[in-house]
């Protein structure tokens, strides 16, 4: 048995902690690579990945792309603005179309939950979830991990407060899945009208960040979208901020160790104060640096590199 | 004269409380006896040994698609759907395209189920022009023209003071307003109930209570005004005990439920991995919703068994999630689906099932049938409980294949259904 059993990442829910591990084990490993001075190794010389992107990306697609271009994969990326998505056709047909072409591995990104499933389920390639709705955003969750492995060592045991707009963040909902099938402990704080009904299976809900924060090992801060606001999810940005936000004198209350996670774009002055985001226990550009080597780590264990990872 | 004798079957006529091996002769279009040992004087005999007889089902909710969306089902193809699934007598829905809000409209639809039809036809008028939710349809001349209800089906009325004028307005013509009750605000852009299983597929959730507070609106509402108000698909618990404390007080409500919301939850959107022929509005409720159907079922709060057959194109459905159409096909599912799933697993005797297929459908709009009491139409169902078989969406007479029970193994299926007095149906592998 393989040591990563899937053919698909379509989401942290499906992977045992064992598939986790081996991920982030993977990850560690390639990280290495980017370090050299030629960032380059043949592993996936001869495959060919999508990068199919639905909605809008900076991080995450850049990410993928240096990922598939320093393990020799072809690749090429198709936003909406540029596909035939905007002549109607629809999402399987640009898929099949794309599939006649042969790759082996399509990433996407879409607004829609379970898109992925989808073309998993209509089409031969390997599909890497980029990104589904509100459903899950698997590498992130895996960034998040081996950044918080690598600062703490551990992930079982961590007390992490994941803080923000929970009912709409696909980074909770693949957070919380893996926190808590490694073992750490998870509590999650926002406006009850953020908050998705059952969530509280899997973490404690609080509505008062000071609790969320109090001795958190870690705190993940999720991006406000700031039209929530017209959708009357919440007053004002002033009154979320001033309840909701990230500030220095509530950063009090944490571990001294503390990390502050964001999976960016940062709103500065809404969820999170600038003092923090750029503060000392701020790893946000860790968390991208790291993104580069999960998703390494997932092209690699999905394509079925043969050999040394590092080769 | 034409003359059949159903011979030495179990009739099950829950309207007379009849349910004995009998035998029924029907001459043209009417029941013209039942009783033991009818002798057949020149009647064509059908031995209908071990097999149960019932007066004809009517459902009282399908979506024909005519005019408009022929591409998705046809009066043609409906029926034949209705007719293999045990069905004499559908009842269509008025979105179509255009809206049968108008008797012109329910006109062309009775003359296609005239000369296409394979069961009787009943349209229901919309509640509102173009089903707008604003000024009222004609109720008057659709009635005139052959409507047997009105609703604005797909759409709730939104408006209290609408629904109010409408139950007021159709007592008039003794016209039932039947809704689809959904507080638009709080169902936004949802695909699936919104509960911990819409909350881990991060899919948009329309609560149980957005069905509720609509349901214990048109209470009041029927309560104020004297009119007739019927719920359509029934799918939450909250809304079942509105129904029940409404009838309590003597309000004049009724209520259907469909097979699949009394069979499925939302939990199956998550195991069969977005399967877009989960997604129907009202979505698949939790499970103490659907238990509470079920105890609705049993003691009367729910009236009926309807199944919202509505059919889709392929390209409907096979799309995101949140693209896809709304709803599934029900026709030929429906009966097996209760046969199996209610009867066979002892929720409810059979008598009763024919009750909510039949008896209460025909008494809920005053349709003619619902019974085989001689005189009446020579409407009949026939069942095979011992029958088993899979569903194959591909040999279904509808033109949607759209079904969450493709592949189930159900025992007890209809084998022949007749209309008028002529066989309809008759399952060509008894």
């Amino acid at each position: 048995m393989s040591a990563f059993p899937h053919r698909h990442l379509l989401g942290i829910e499906g992977l045992e902690p064992a598939a986790i591990q081996v991920v982030l084990d993977t990850a560690d490993g390639l990280k290495e690579i980017l370090d050299r001075p030629i960032k380059k190794v043949p592993t996936l010389r001869g495959k060919t990945v999508i990068n199919l992107f639905y909605e809008a990306s900076t991080r995450t697609r850049s990410s993928f792309e240096i990922a598939e271009r320093v393990l020799s994969a072809d690749s090429l990326s198709i936003a909406t603005a540029t596909s035939s998505a905007q002549k109607g056709e629809t999402l399987l047909d640009t898929a099949k179309n794309l599939e006649a072409m042969n790759p082996d591995l399509m990433v996407i990104r879409h607004a829609s939950s379970g898109a992925p499933h989808f073309l998993a389920r209509h089409c031969r390639f390997a599909v890497v979830n980029a990104g589904d709705g509100a459903h899950e955003h698997p590498t992130q969750a895996l960034l998040d991990a081996l950044t918080l492995r690598q600062r703490k060592g551990r992930l079982k045991g961590l007390r992490v407060a994941i803080v923000g707009d929970i009912l709409h963040s696909r980074v909770a909902r693949s957070n919380l899945w893996l926190l808590s099938k490694m073992g750490a402990q998870a509590v999650l704080c926002g406006p009850p009208t953020l908050i998705p009904p059952g969530i509280e299976a899997l973490a404690p809900v609080t509505h008062r960040i000071e609790e969320a924060i109090e001795g958190a090992d870690a705190v993940m801060m999720l991006r406000l979208q700031l039209e929530r606001m017209a959708g009357g999810f919440f007053p004002t940005i002033r009154e979320y901020h001033a309840r909701f936000g990230l500030t220095g004198e509530r950063m009090k209350r944490a571990k001294k160790d503390v990390l502050i996670l964001h999976p960016g774009p940062v709103n500065r002055g809404v969820e999170i104060a600038s003092e923090v985001a750029d503060g000392p226990y701020s790893v946000i550009l860790d968390q991208v640096t790291n993104g580069v080597a999960v998703r390494m780590a997932i092209l690699y264990l999905l394509l079925g590199g043969s050999g040394e990872a590092s080769a | 004269m034409s003359r059949l004798l159903l011979k030495g079957g179990r009739v099950v006529d829950p309207a007379r409380k009849v349910d004995a091996v009998l035998d029924v002769l029907l001459a043209d279009d009417t029941v013209e006896a039942v009783g033991k040992r009818i002798s057949p004087r020149g009647a064509q005999v059908l031995d209908m040994k071990g097999l149960v007889v019932c007066p004809g089902f009517i459902d009282l909710h399908a979506h024909l698609r005519e005019p408009g969306r022929e591409d998705k089902e046809t009066i043609a193809t409906g029926t034949r759907a209705g007719a293999a699934g045990g069905f004499a007598a559908v009842c269509a829905m008025p979105n179509t395209d255009p809206v049968n809000d108008h008797a012109g409209i329910t006109r062309l639809i009775l003359e296609k189920a005239k000369a296409e039809g394979a069961v009787r036809v009943y349209p229901i008028g919309a509640v509102t022009r173009g089903s707008r939710g604003e000024e009222l349809a004609e109720y008057g001349d659709l009635r005139e023209a052959g409507c047997v209800a009105v609703s604005d089906d797909g759409r709730p009325v939104a408006s209290a003071r609408v629904m109010r004028r409408a139950l007021e307005y159709a007592k008039a013509f003794d016209l039932t307003v039947i809704d689809h009750c959904e507080e638009p605000s709080l169902a936004d852009q949802a695909a699936m109930n919104e509960g911990p299983v819409s909350t881990f597929l991060g899919l948009r959730g329309a609560p149980a209570a957005g069905e509720a507070i609509m349901v214990e609106r048109d209470v009041l509402l029927a309560e104020l005004t004297g009119g007739k108000v019927h719920i359509a698909h029934t799918s939450a618990a909250a809304s079942v005990d509105a129904v029940r404390r409404g009838k309590a007080r003597g309000v004049r409500v009724t209520a259907e439920a469909t097979p699949h919301h009394l069979l499925l939850i939302d939990q199956l959107v998550k195991d069969s991995e977005y399967d877009t022929a989960t997604k129907m509005n009202p979505p698949l409720r939790a499970e103490h919703d659907r238990q509470a159907l079920l105890q609705g079922l049993r003691d009367g709060t729910i009236d009926c068994i309807a199944t919202d057959h509505a059919p889709h194109a392929v390209d409907d459905k096979k799309v995101e999630y949140d693209h896809a159409a709304f709803g599934i096909v029900g026709l030929e599912t429906a009966v097996a689906l209760c046969l199996d799933r209610l009867v066979g697993k002892g929720l409810l005797d059979l008598p009763h099932l024919v009750s909510l297929l039949s008896t209460n459908p025909a008494r809920i709009l005053a349709l003619p049938g619902g019974t085989l009491a001689p005189g009446g139409p020579a409407d009949v169902t026939v069942l095979d409980l011992s029958r088993k078989r899979q569903v194959e969406p591909a040999r279904f007479e509808s033109k949607g294949r759209n079904t969450p029970f493709a592949g189930w193994t159900l025992a007890g299926w209809p084998v022949m259904t007749i209309v008028g007095g002529r066989v309809a149906w008759k399952d060509a592998r008894t």
